[in-house]
Order: structure tokens, then sequence, then C-alpha cells
């Protein structure tokens, strides 16, 4: 049994404090979304649990299983044991990803990098990515499917403890949206993956099924409850969650719904 | 221009009548050494040496291989090139030599029976015409200078509608400490011949300058993929040439590894001069260390319709130095040409450093050119990307590295090279030396 426990955290990107003291948890099995509309912090706190450079932690701590990981480089934190699936995954040109997960796990106490390529051809027809791609440099002229494919198949080589799903489902179709969303359903199931997927539509969470939601405003979480609080959201909106501070700071950067591309006409 | 201390060197009129030969090379040699003499060492105070660090070059702690006894007469395959030799994989010829000499060539037999040539440029018997026939005399101090102390020469010729499927190797094997190497390449190509040619330079660890003149003469509607690896060690500096003529509707893809040295520059010129012909032009470099690898490209189209793309890669760490400056020059009878070149620069340290000139020269209209160039560290978010899938810093830097060169090394026209180059960057970026 692992948890993701995240109390009191802190974040400022530019001088700007985006993350105002999150407090939350995962545990192993568990789905648990986080919603937010563009700009309350969403991305940043999938980054900063991660260690991206060009953050800067201001207070709190992220435990996995009682390390520290603020105080871990990235790489460390992914071998403890968590996994950021991105929202737009990078191309890394000329690196093929079997390259990458070799290498990846090679770095492990127990590295064992025999099994790396049977896995990947297996994890691949689960979640039906052709097999052409994964002698591909990683990402690159990979439609937005084929990414999100991507993620999970690396997902479910590394096994890690931990998943964080930044908006898995952006540039998704339905169909690559369910065969995301079962493997990962799965891995709960199989291995007692924790899994962490962070939103702003709940069209994600019709097919991977939350046991908590959370809704995340203004760098803060202003209200934790169960799957049922998803289809509210659908139908309210975020306007009911407003943050009672909201005054008191400057407004986040574009919270207008408008100008994202994928914006869910129903919100 | 620097004179020489001509009481103290080695390169005179007597070490080159010293030299063997025919009997054609002795006035050729006393020409050559006479512009040389008039021309003297570059310095950086000329453009084509702008950044170089051609005023260091001490030529007088060199001498020419001028007799048996020193590495310079002994034949067969040295011990040390048969590694890089079996990296290439399956070949049709082979030909080495050593400290500038000829020391084996084979070629095989059938292709010996359909009028092929692989041996030595200086017992041909139109060698007098095929030297300097692409590299045009006075082009470069150095190229003067190797062709004065010449003492062997590699001819690879392939006869009109000839086609040479597995590669032809040429290895240059440097192993006598304090010799200055003057090998020098003649690939000729017949009309609608095709052939590839991989040429390989190598030292053991002795100081050395190394002068190479790689001339290239592909003929009409020929198709030549060329690939120049130079894996010198670190005490060697290198002034080489390659200059290439492409007639009309022919195909020149050339490929330039640059691995080694400590003062490792590659002019390569490549003109174009039939109507339609096309040139590819290649490279990538990894110095490390106090390495510099200068390289300076021209792209000359003289004929219409004629395409030129130039694609230079490299990775400087440590204190190492790149220097690349390419010009396109269209002339104004070259109509409808299209002209690109790119190069990009990796630099993975503080001490490291690169700079990236690019120039055009255009005299006529109706062309379609373009230049880019970059200098800059590894991108931040390939790196996060990677290892927040759990790699380690120093792992992803040599992936990425790795993977910006492959755009190259994919290119390479034997896959088996390919596959060994990229174990040896990947032990290189590892640390080793």
């Amino acid at each position: 049994m692992s948890e993701l426990v995240v109390s009191g955290l802190r974040a400022a990107v530019g001088g700007q404090e985006i993350l105002r003291g999150i407090d939350l948890r995962v545990e192993s099995g568990q789905v648990h979304a986080v919603m937010g509309p563009n700009g309350s912090g969403k991305s940043t706190f999938a980054h900063v649990i991660m260690g991206k450079p060009g953050y800067d932690v201001l207070g709190g701590s992220v435990t996995l299983d009682e390390t520290e990981l603020l105080d871990l480089p990235t790489w460390r934190r992914a071998q403890a044991g968590l996994f950021l699936a991105l929202q737009y995954p990078t191309e890394v040109p000329g690196v093929p990803l079997e390259d990458a997960l070799v290498e990846a796990v090679r770095a492990r106490d127990d590295g064992n990098v025999d099994q790396v390529h049977e896995r990947l051809a297996n994890e691949a027809a689960r979640v039906g990515l052709e097999a052409r791609f994964l002698d591909r440099p990683l990402n690159v002229d990979f439609s937005g499917g084929e990414k999100k494919r991507n993620e999970t198949v690396q997902l479910g080589v590394l096994r890690p403890k931990i998943a964080l799903l930044d908006e898995i489902d952006s540039g998704l179709d339905i169909d690559a949206l369910r065969a995301v969303s079962r493997r990962i359903e799965d891995e709960t199931k199989e291995n007692n993956l924790g899994v962490l997927v962070i939103t702003h539509y709940s069209r994600v969470l019709r097919e991977l099924e939350p046991d908590v939601v959370s809704v995340l405003r203004m760098g803060r979480i202003v209200a934790t409850g169960g799957p049922e609080m998803a289809e509210e959201l659908e139908r309210t909106g975020y306007a009911g969650y407003d943050d009672d501070d909201e005054g008191e700071v400057a407004p986040a950067p574009s919270r207008d719904a408008a100008a994202d591309p994928f914006a869910d006409p129903l919100l | 221009m620097r004179p020489l201390f001509r009481e103290m060197s080695s390169f005179t009129h007597d070490t080159a009548a010293e030299l063997q030969g025919p009997d054609w090379l002795a006035g050729r040699r006393a020409a050559a050494l006479e512009r040389f003499d008039d021309t003297g060492l570059p310095t950086e105070q000329e453009e084509i040496w702008r950044y170089s660090r051609i005023s260091e070059l001490d030529l007088d702690a060199y001498s020419p291989v001028t007799g048996d006894g020193d590495g310079g007469g002994e034949t067969g395959i040295p011990e040390d090139v048969r590694s890089s030799v079996e990296a290439v994989g399956a070949h049709s010829g082979l030909i080495v030599t050593r400290n500038g000499r000829v020391a084996h060539a084979g070629l095989d037999p059938d292709l010996a029976e359909r009028g092929v040539e692989l041996g030595d440029l200086l017992a041909a018997p139109d060698g007098d015409d095929l030297l300097g026939s692409v590299a045009a005399p006075g082009t470069d101090p150095f190229t003067d200078l190797a062709t004065a102390f010449v003492a062997g020469g590699v001819l690879v010729r392939v006869p009109a509608g000839v086609t040479v499927d597995a590669p032809i190797v040429v290895v240059h094997w440097i192993d006598h400490d304090g010799a200055a190497v003057f090998p020098r390449t003649v690939v000729v190509l017949g009309a609608n011949a095709e052939a590839t040619v991989v040429e390989r330079y190598q030292s053991a660890d002795v100081a050395a300058f190394v002068d190479p003149v790689v001339e290239l003469d592909v003929g009409d509607a020929a198709r030549l993929r060329y690939a120049n690896v130079q894996e010198l060690g670190p005490r060697v500096w290198q002034t080489a040439y390659q200059a290439s003529r492409v007639g009309r509707d022919a195909e020149l893809t050339s490929t330039a590894v640059a691995l080694g040295g400590d003062y490792a520059r590659l002019r390569t010129d490549a003109r174009l001069e039939g109507r339609g012909g096309s040139s590819r032009l290649m490279a990538v470099y990894f110095g490390s260390a106090a390495t510099m690898h200068d390289f300076r490209t021209l792209q000359d189209h003289s004929a219409p319709q004629t395409t030129s793309d130039l694609l230079f890669k490299g990775a400087v760490a440590d204190t190492a130095k790149g220097v690349y400056s390419g010009l396109i020059r269209v002339r104004k009878d070259a109509s409808g040409t299209n002209a690109f070149q790119t190069n990009r620069n990796l630099v993975l340290s503080e001490g490291a450093g690169a700079e990236s000139v690019p120039n055009l020269e255009i005299e006529t209209n109706d062309v379609r050119c373009s230049h880019a160039s970059a200098v800059g560290p590894i991108d931040e978010e390939q790196r996060y990307y990677l290892e927040s899938r759990g790699v380690p810093p120093e792992v992803a830097e040599r992936l990425i590295v790795l993977g910006f060169f492959d755009e190259v090394l994919q290119r390479l026209p034997s896959p088996t090279l390919a596959a060994r180059l990229r174990e040896r960057l990947a032990a290189r970026l590892g640390g080793e030396a």
C-alpha cells in the first residue's frame, strides 16, 4: 500500500504564487480527480510534484511512502514510484521510446532490462498503439491520440506506484480516451496503481471513474467529495466553488474558458 | 601570413626531392612548394581562418615521412585498423595507407574485371592528370603543402555505367610520432556509375600533423555516396580539404564524422557544374577535452537547376570548441537553384563554445535558398521529459545528444558503421576518451 501525501504545498512561477497551500492524498488503487478551470494551477500542481525546473517551491511537503519528494531531483522522484503523463508530451528527436525506457529501468536498484522489449509490445497492443510507433523517435510526428496512448504504454511498462495524469483527455478522440482510461483503470486493479487525474472537464471521468473528486481554484483545494461532485460540476460549472479569498490575490493568468480550444460547451 | 623558420624546417625542396614518386611528380612538388612558400601559413586575420587556432600550429615540430624504417614503408594491414574495417561490414574493396603510404590494396576481382580501379594514385599512368584535377592548386596553402609532400595516394575509379554495390573502404593509419602526413584520395566516377566510399582517418596516440586532400569527381548522372570518419588521436592536428565536382544530373551524398584531433579542420567545397546535379552534405562532430573542430563549407552552384542541401550538427563538451562557417554561392548561370544550409550546435558545458556563420552570395534571380544556424544548450523540456520517466540526468543528456546526431548517422551509407559510431559516441558522451 502506497500513499502520496501533499501538505500545505505552496509554489510560485516567475514570482507569482500559483499554489497557495494544497492538501491532498492519493492512495494505492484509488482514482483521485482534481478538477479546476483554466488558470487554477492544475498543470503547475503536476509539475511541482514532478520537480520541473522553473517552479519555486515556497513551502509544504509531498511525500510518497514517507519519502520527501521535494528533496529529490525529478528522476529520483520517478524512481521512487511517481509517473507523470504530460498534457503535451515532449518530442525528443532521434530518441526511440525503448531506449528511454531501458535507461529508466536500468537506473533502478533492481533494474532488469531484459523484459522491457516484450512488455512494450504487450502494452502497445493493450492500448491500441501500432507497433511501428515503438521504433520512432519519442512523440515526433505523433497525433494527439498517439501521444497519449504512448504515455499510457510507458506507464504500463514502468509500473509506478502513483500516476499523475495531466489533462489526459486533451486532444483525444473517444476511442483513444476509452482505450487509455481502461488501461489505467486495469492498472489500479492489477497492480494497485494510485491515480491523480488532473482535468478541466468531466468527460474523462465518465471513462476513468474517480473515487474522490477535489476542486482546485486559485491554487487551493476548495472542495472534496465523491464521484457525484464531478456530475454536479458539469451542471453548475466552477462558479459555485469560488475561493473565499479571491479578492485578495492577483488573478491567475488566462481563466477565459473561451480561449481553450478543447472548451467543453457544457461548462 | 607567417614565415616558416627555414633553417629549422623539414618542409624544403631538398626534403621533397627525397620522397619517392614518379618522374612527373617532382615538378608538381616544386611548383606547389613555391606557391606555399609565397603564401606562407595563414593566420586568424583571414576571414576563412577566423575563429580557428591556426596560429598555434607549429609546423616545424613535424617532418615528412621520407623513407623506410620510420613506419613509412611497411606493408600489410596494421592490427589497429582491422576493427575499423570490420565495422563497415561487407565491402568490395579495401585500401590502407600507413603514415601516408599505401600499405595494402585489395579489390573484388569481379569489379577489377569490369574496370574498377583501386590502388596507389601515384602509380596510375594518368596520375599527373588526376592529382589536383578537382582540388585546384592555389586554393588553400595546405593543399599546396599536401601536393609538395605527398608520398602516396589512393585512387578509386569506377568506369562509366558500372555499379559497385558494397562500400569501398579507405583507411589512413598514422602511428609515427612527429610525422607530417599528406594523405591524398581521388575518387572518379564515370558517367552513370555508382559507388560508396567510406574513408577513415585514425592514429595511434602520437603527435602528428595530417593534411589530407580528397578529390571527388562525380561524372554525369553518376551517384557517389561518400563518408569521411575522422577518429585521430588527441595530439593530432588536421587541416583537411575535400573538393568535389558534380556533373550533369549527378548526385553526391557526403557525410563527415569528426570525433578526434587536437585541432581538426575540414574544408568542404562542393561544386555543382552540370545542369540538374545535386549534393547533399552532412556532418556530425563531437568535441571533448580541448579539441577544436573547424568546418568551412562552400556550396558552389555554377549550373542551372542544381540542388545542394547541407546539414552539419555538432556538440561540444568540456572546453571543446566548434566552428562552422559556410557559404552558398549561386553564380549567374545557375538559375533554378535550390540551396539549403543548416548548422546546429549543442553546447554541453560552460567552458565549451561554438561559432556558426552562414553566408549567401547570390548572383542570379530565380533561386530558392535558405540558411539556419543555432548554438545552444540541450533543450530543457526534452531533458525534463526523459527525467520524469526515471532516466538519470547524464543518461538523458547522452540520449538527447545521440538523438540529435541520429538525423545524420541514420543516413550513413553503412548501417553497421552507423551502429559502431553510435556506440563510440555513447562511450564518449559517457566520459570515455
